[in-house]
């Protein structure tokens, strides 16, 4: 009996139903709040790509945190370091494509 | 006595975290997956960002998308990943049906999602958008279609689940199976909310 509870606690503590409604419900409100901006050209350009960039960050860091458990679990450091190591290669990848290519382009 | 039964106690303990280490383990590898796929997809990313200007006078973005079905799409995503969510709170709850049924409800969603993944790719087709047309349409095709076989990879991964659950119940082995696919299905939502950003939202503006 104790044993099981003492391993059901692991698993227990991933999420709750609420910490998913939550999660649900803000994920729900990050992609109206873009949909809208973008829809009815309600800002500039480059406050616009802006404003939906930052939303599609908070939409994964809300995914990371209330439906994925990045905290949770005995190797949560260790998740949380390999998914930072990958952000940066992305990032490399992305950012450096997108300004060498623009480079690329002027020089032309 | 009382000694052999703690002994006997003990050895039943480390053979439980043992395999429970094994297990766990196998979860943080299937992160590290996660990551090397984060990767594939960024790269991916990078191709459409430079040359989705590169339209070759074919069509551009703009004439292109038709905002119902993807914001549809969109939002079936997210529902299934939610529901992906409550099969795993049903698992830690030890109910069988419910997990196997909100799986299924999910496979439904991320059926659907394919559905009119492809529906959108046989209208551009029809119209002309190949993915031989354009730079643009290459780029578009190759990152929006790996998401999508991603997507149809877990359905049938998820399917075989169900009926693996269904068969065995729910172990140590299930638990971690459920928890992984859960995960992946968490990050096709993520993935899906760049697409949805970068190259719907973008594309319109």
């Amino acid at each position: 009996m104790a044993q099981s509870q003492s391993g059901s606690h692991h698993h227990e503590s991933h999420g709750s139903m609420k910490s998913y409604v939550i999660g649900f419900v803000l994920s729900i409100v990050l992609t109206i709040i873009p949909l809208v901006v973008v829809m009815n050209h309600m800002l500039t350009k480059t406050g616009t790509v802006f404003l939906i960039l930052v939303m599609a960050v908070l939409q994964f860091v809300v995914q990371l945190f209330f439906f994925m458990h990045i905290r949770e679990g005995e190797n949560a450091r260790w998740n949380v370091m390999a998914l930072i190591f990958g952000l940066v290669i992305l990032l490399t990848i992305v950012a450096g494509s997108i300004w060498i290519m623009t480079y690329n382009q002027v020089v032309h | 006595m009382a000694q052999s039964t703690a002994h006997v106690g003990h050895h039943h303990d480390h053979a439980h975290d043992h395999e429970h280490d094994h297990e766990s383990l196998k979860t943080f590898g299937f992160w590290i997956f996660l990551i090397t796929d984060c990767l594939l997809f960024g790269t991916l990313f990078a191709t459409y960002v430079v040359l989705h200007a590169n339209t070759n006078g074919g069509p551009t973005a703009k004439e292109l998308f038709e905002m119902p079905g993807i914001i549809a799409e969109t939002f079936i995503l997210l529902t299934s990943s939610f529901t992906s969510g409550i099969a795993v709170l049903a698992m830690n709850k030890g109910n069988k049906k419910q997990l196997i049924t909100w799986l299924g409800i999910t496979a439904l969603l991320g059926a659907a999602f394919v559905g009119l993944e492809l529906n959108e790719f046989v209208k551009m087709v029809h119209e002309g958008a190949t993915i031989h047309t354009s730079a643009f349409l290459s780029g578009f095709f190759v990152l929006v279609s790996t998401h999508g076989l991603h997507v149809s990879v877990g359905l049938v991964w998820m399917i075989g689940l169900m009926f693996q659950l269904n068969k065995r119940g729910i172990t140590t082995v299930t638990k971690r199976k459920v928890n992984v696919i859960s995960l992946y299905w968490h990050f096709l939502d993520v993935v899906w909310i760049f697409v949805f950003t970068v190259v719907y939202l973008m594309g319109v503006m």
